[in-house]
């Protein structure tokens, strides 16, 4: 039977434009691993294979250093950030629908919508004068930046998994004798896990490659991985940033293919 | 004797929602519920039936009146201070939990020791039948078997009451017929009140010791199962539980006049003017025509269902009179549309309802 539906895939054109876009999408990436392994310092001319820039990349005491900048920024803003989330989805999933609902959700996913550069100069007058009052110059700053604007990332697989979840389970262990707290410890806290590590993957990676807020808000010596790259590429082109990119790619798929595993439907 | 009383509810009211969108889902219903008793909440959709429960279980406090349980009130207490457990009618599993874990989790919330639960847990998989299933999670179970597990996991506390909402209406027929039997036997040995509810009249009536027949936020009558069948109340009882006839009349001199002006033998209960009769259709017998002290009737139609015939009969006013008629017993076979017949109830059978 033939199918008399509008389908988009049937215009004239279409293929050539899909082919089209997933090489603007993927073909830098692939130019980039692959000039990861050149042998010579450049990232647009090919002298060989070879894996020096990692090793090189390791030895470099400034990466590792930013390195585990980033590391710490981003497991302490996921976990800040999934608390936060995992709180407001509770909040949000449990009641009744009603009026500031709406608003409720705009205001949860407000870093979504506005624009970064605005939040960043926003966090930095406000970070500044705090910097004044305290003489705190500590990372508090960037972590305290960083989880405000992955709550959203965090915040929504939880909420997709709270608003599949049947809560006649909750009254069921209340009926079996569970105190409110034993319901949630014993019932919902283990049926959002998999939302809530979902969430947190997602907060991470999403930290992980903050550049624009990170650059408003660090304080001198500061650098994460992403502005340092920033500073190196600007200063001189070197295969080295190649070969950091391919690894945080690297971790970011096995996040995201961690993600995906946990938030696919599972019957 | 007295019996003891497992569960009251006096005056229990429920109002949903406020304003134009009120609704009462039960109006000051008071019942007694015998301890070690199989009572059955019996109504057609929307009645307040799980609305009731829900008061029992505490998953609700009533707008007012009061929820008694032993003897104590217990309308405030959380549901996970009562003595009370419930069956739901989606078994909401803990779909993360094993079905030794779901069976053992009342009794681990309780702080039971360990060996307690797991002796508890095998008594039960062996109660229903499971023991082969314990390390499963209930989605890799069938629905008759993820039910027997709600009930195993509702059982295993070893409540006071047992509160089952419509626990069968996801089964097919001969799975439901099974479980049906499995509850039954469940509750005679487990010694444990059953409050069961549904709105099937069958089940009910299979099931129960005492059934309470409700409409509307009311409980119209509470009674045994024969009782009900036999002396409905009312009209909306004796049509809800199984079929009737209803015929109108009025009262003369201790016997009915129908519309059709036959005269009917039925106690009067002390009425006068106008009422209503009610007639099982088993309970018409046929005789061929002219049959003195019979109601002269024709057949309308005569529906063949196996083991038995349901005959459309018509008076002389045209009033409708369903009989059934068992297939093989009767001469059935040869009633024909048109046919003159006489028809008669069977002592006792024609009862005076409420309207
Ligand atoms: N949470 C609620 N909010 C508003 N109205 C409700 C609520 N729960 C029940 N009702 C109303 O109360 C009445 C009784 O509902 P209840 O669930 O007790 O009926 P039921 O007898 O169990 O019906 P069913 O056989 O369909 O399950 C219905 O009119 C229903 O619409
Ligand atoms: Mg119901």
């Amino acid at each position: 039977m033939a199918d008399t539906r509008f389908s988009v895939s049937r215009l004239p054109g279409f293929s050539t434009i899909a082919v089209g876009v997933f090489i603007i999408l993927y073909l830098p990436i692939l130019m980039l691993v692959i000039y990861s392994f050149n042998g010579g310092n450049s990232i647009a001319v090919w002298e060989g294979f070879s894996l020096q820039w990692y090793p090189k990349a390791w030895n470099n005491e400034q990466v590792r250093d930013v390195t585990m900048r980033s590391l710490t920024i981003a497991s302490a803003a996921a976990l800040i950030s999934t608390t936060v989330a995992l709180m407001a989805a509770l909040g949000t999933t449990r009641r009744k629908q009603t009026k500031g609902q709406t608003f409720v959700y705009l205001m949860i996913n407000q870093p979504l919508m506005v624009p970064e550069i605005v939040t960043a100069v926003a966090l930095l007058i406000v970070f500044a004068a705090i910097k004044v009052a305290t003489g705190y110059q500590g990372l508090g700053y960037l972590i305290l930046a960083h989880s405000a604007f992955c709550i959203p990332f965090a915040y929504l697989p939880i909420r997709a998994r709270l608003e599949g979840m049947d809560l006649t389970l909750e009254t069921a262990a209340g009926d079996l004798y569970a105190t409110p707290w034993q319901t949630f410890r014993h019932v919902t806290l283990p049926i959002v896990m998999p939302g809530a590590i979902a969430g947190l993957m997602l907060a991470f990676v999403t930290s992980l490659d903050d550049v624009i807020i990170t650059l408003f808000v660090k304080s001198a010596g500061q650098d994460t991985l992403p502005t340092y790259m920033l500073a190196q590429i600007r200063r001189s082109v070197s295969a080295e940033v190649n070969a950091i990119s391919t690894l945080l790619l690297v971790l970011t798929v096995i996040l995201l293919t961690g993600f995906f595993l946990l938030t696919r439907k599972r019957t | 004797m007295t019996t003891a009383i497992a569960v009251e509810a006096q005056s229990a009211r429920k109002d949903y929602g406020s304003g134009q969108f009120a609704v009462r889902a039960l109006d000051d219903v008071s019942v007694r519920i015998e301890k070690g008793s199989f009572f059955t909440l019996l109504g057609p959709s929307g009645c307040g039936k799980t609305t009731l429960l829900r008061l029992i279980a505490g998953f609700e406090t009533p707008s007012a009146g009061k929820i008694l349980l032993g003897g104590r009130d217990i309308t405030y207490d959380p549901p996970n201070k009562r003595p009370v457990n419930t069956v739901f009618q989606s078994y909401a599993l803990f779909p993360h939990l094993t079905v030794a874990q779901n069976i053992g989790f009342g009794l681990q919330m309780l702080g039971r020791p360990k060996r307690e639960i797991a002796a508890a847990v095998d008594k039960m998989l062996a109660l229903v039948q499971l023991e082969d299933f314990a390390g499963r999670k209930p989605q890799q179970l069938s629905g008759g078997q993820q039910q027997r597990v709600a009930l195993a996991r509702a059982l295993a506390p070893e409540p006071e009451v047992l509160l089952l909402d419509e626990p069968l209406s996801a089964l097919d027929l001969k799975l439901r017929k099974e479980m049906q039997r499995e509850l039954k036997r469940l509750q005679t040995e487990t010694g444990i009140t059953f409050i069961f509810v549904t709105h099937d009249q069958e089940e009910a009536l299979t099931m129960s010791d005492r059934i309470a027949v409700m409409r509307k936020g009311n409980i119209l009558q509470i009674g045994a199962p024969r009782e009900i069948y036999n002396h409905p109340k009312d009209r909306f009882v004796a049509d809800f539980i199984g079929e009737t006839n209803f015929l109108s009349g009025t009262v003369e001199e201790g016997a009915i006049r129908l519309t059709s002006g036959d005269l009917v033998e039925a106690p009067t209960q002390g009425r006068s003017g106008k009422v209503t009769l009610a007639v099982r259709p088993e309970q018409v017998r046929i005789s061929g025509a002219g049959d003195p002290g019979s109601l002269a009737a024709t057949v309308a139609d005569s529906v063949y269902f196996g083991t038995d015939t349901h005959c459309h009969l018509r008076l002389a006013d045209g009033t409708e009179i369903v009989a059934r008629l068992q297939s093989a017993a009767s001469g059935e076979a040869g009633l024909a549309r048109g046919d003159q017949v006489s028809l008669r109830f069977e002592a006792g059978a024609a009862q005076v309802v409420d309207e």
